[in-house]
């Protein structure tokens, strides 16, 4: 599926604004990101699993919090960060 | 690299990293940066043991927290493959905002980095900070939610874990510094610490004599007298001599219209009885900037005894702050003492504090000055 990348991340993924990645839930495909571009992966979930505070994901036009959310492969994936203070 | 012999000062900013070179005089300075412009740079510091590898820890608003490394002085630079974390099953369920403190390990340990978080885990490198684990013996110590005030208390800068400490002739024994929390000791490599607060002042506790709980904001271990222990808290700057093992308010001999309040120490490298400090305002809501906006650092050559005003060259009025790692010194035989404010200017001494003059400005919200001595080959 196509996951959008904020430009925050984009240092990880020679810039790409657009990359594609696989999994049948939220969480994989951020684990599947992770192993295509290393590091991206802990900048957006901490080491217990959760969504960082400011990020944020869309599935398509919903949003979600929960990496547990089901996706498929015509899904299309945004990461999103809210931007905030100076 | 350019061909400078002269002092090198790595500056993390709120927005990203600086590196200031100075001329062999002290005289002339270049600035370079920044890097990684809009990240949060807490701390750079370069290995002093080699000369070559620099850390740098970072965040931003958004991203959880990761570290960088490079051996060309900030020309190049490449991630952790493992930054800093606590462990994935963690019981207190805790996560790290951001990397807060640099320490390079004992000389006998090449490779080895220790790094402090906020929260107040502690982590540690063997390998040049390309990867990380979490300290057990600290981050899992039984004691560890109460003397880190577990759940945090969301203060404005956060909880952190600094000042980490190595003593030159034992790599097994450390200090460590908690806001809040207090100065602790280990002596087996981390497995197990002890609180070493006694003689300091925990004003703000409703039993000022207590055990743990203090606000050290500052602690230095003297490089070539290492029983010979410096502090800035918020009680004030205290000294201690290993031998008795308890603090003493040395900052009393401040002059009471300034006060022994502040966040950075510096040591002299040679001298043991030498110090710098920047006192701040401390009364009423803390405004944290210079008491009745006069600029100065104070000097004791004599451990503490007595302390001198030095503020000629300074602005006044003048209303920034210095915080706890935007002071450093170098290794000339007449000391520089330079430091960073908030507002983003880098001053400095090349009289061991007597005169002052700006070296940098506008630059972003200074966090931390280090001084680095680069391998001849990076100069």
């Amino acid at each position: 599926m196509n996951v959008r990348i904020p430009t925050p991340l984009r240092s990880y993924t020679a810039r790409a604004a657009l990359v594609t990645a696989e999994g049948t839930t939220v969480g994989e495909v951020l684990a599947d990101l992770d192993r295509q571009f290393p590091g991206l992966g802990f900048r957006v979930v901490d080491e217990q699993g959760r969504l960082r505070p400011h990020m944020k994901v869309f599935v398509n036009d919903e949003v979600t919090r929960d990496l547990s959310t089901g996706v498929t492969d015509t899904d299309v994936v945004t990461l999103m960060q809210a931007l905030s203070g100076g | 690299m350019g061909s400078s012999t002269g002092p090198v000062l790595l500056i993390g900013t709120r927005k990203g990293v600086f590196v200031c070179t100075g001329d062999g005089a002290r005289s002339s300075w270049t600035l370079r940066g920044p890097m990684f412009l809009g990240h949060i740079a807490r701390h750079v510091m370069l290995d002093p043991r080699d000369g070559r590898r620099m850390l740098l820890g970072v965040s931003t608003g958004h991203l959880g927290p990761t570290m960088f490394h490079s051996d060309d002085l900030g020309a190049t630079w490449t991630e952790s493959t493992r930054p800093p974390a606590f462990r994935a099953d963690d019981d207190l369920g805790r996560s790290l905002k951001s990397v807060f403190w640099l320490t390079p390990g004992h000389a006998d340990e090449p490779g080895a980095w220790y790094a402090g978080g906020s929260p107040q885990g502690l982590f540690r490198s063997e390998d040049g900070g390309a990867t990380w684990d979490p300290l057990d013996g600290w981050n899992d110590h039984p004691m560890w939610a109460t003397w880190a005030e577990w759940p945090e208390q969301n203060t404005p800068d956060g909880s952190m874990l600094h000042s980490i400490n190595v003593d030159p002739r034992d790599a097994a024994h450390m200090y460590i510094g908690l806001s809040s929390g207090g100065v602790f000791e280990t002596t087996d490599a981390g497995n197990s610490w002890r609180p070493l607060n006694a003689g300091c002042e925990a004003s703000f506790q409703p039993d000022p004599d207590i055990e743990f709980g203090h606000d050290p904001h500052c602690v230095r271990l003297h490089p070539r007298s290492p029983d010979r222990l410096y502090q800035q808290n918020h009680c004030g700057i205290y000294r201690m001599d290993r031998s008795d093992a308890r603090w003493v308010r040395i900052g009393d001999n401040m002059p009471t219209d300034v006060g022994d309040i502040g966040f950075p120490i510096e040591l002299h490298p040679r001298d043991p009885d030498t110090a710098w400090v920047f006192p701040m305002d401390g009364t009423d809501v803390w405004p944290r900037t210079s008491p009745d906006g006069r600029p100065a650092v104070y000097v004791t050559r004599d451990a503490g005894a007595t302390w001198t005003r030095c503020d000629s060259g300074l602005p006044a009025p003048a209303w920034f702050t210095v915080k706890r790692q935007a002071m450093t010194v170098d290794n000339a035989p007449e000391i520089g003492v330079y430091f960073g404010t908030t507002g983003g200017e880098v001053w400095a001494s090349t009289d061991e504090g007597a005169t002052w003059r700006r070296i940098a400005s506008h630059l972003p919200e200074i966090y931390s000055v280090e001084h680095a001595d680069p391998h001849p080959s990076l100069r």
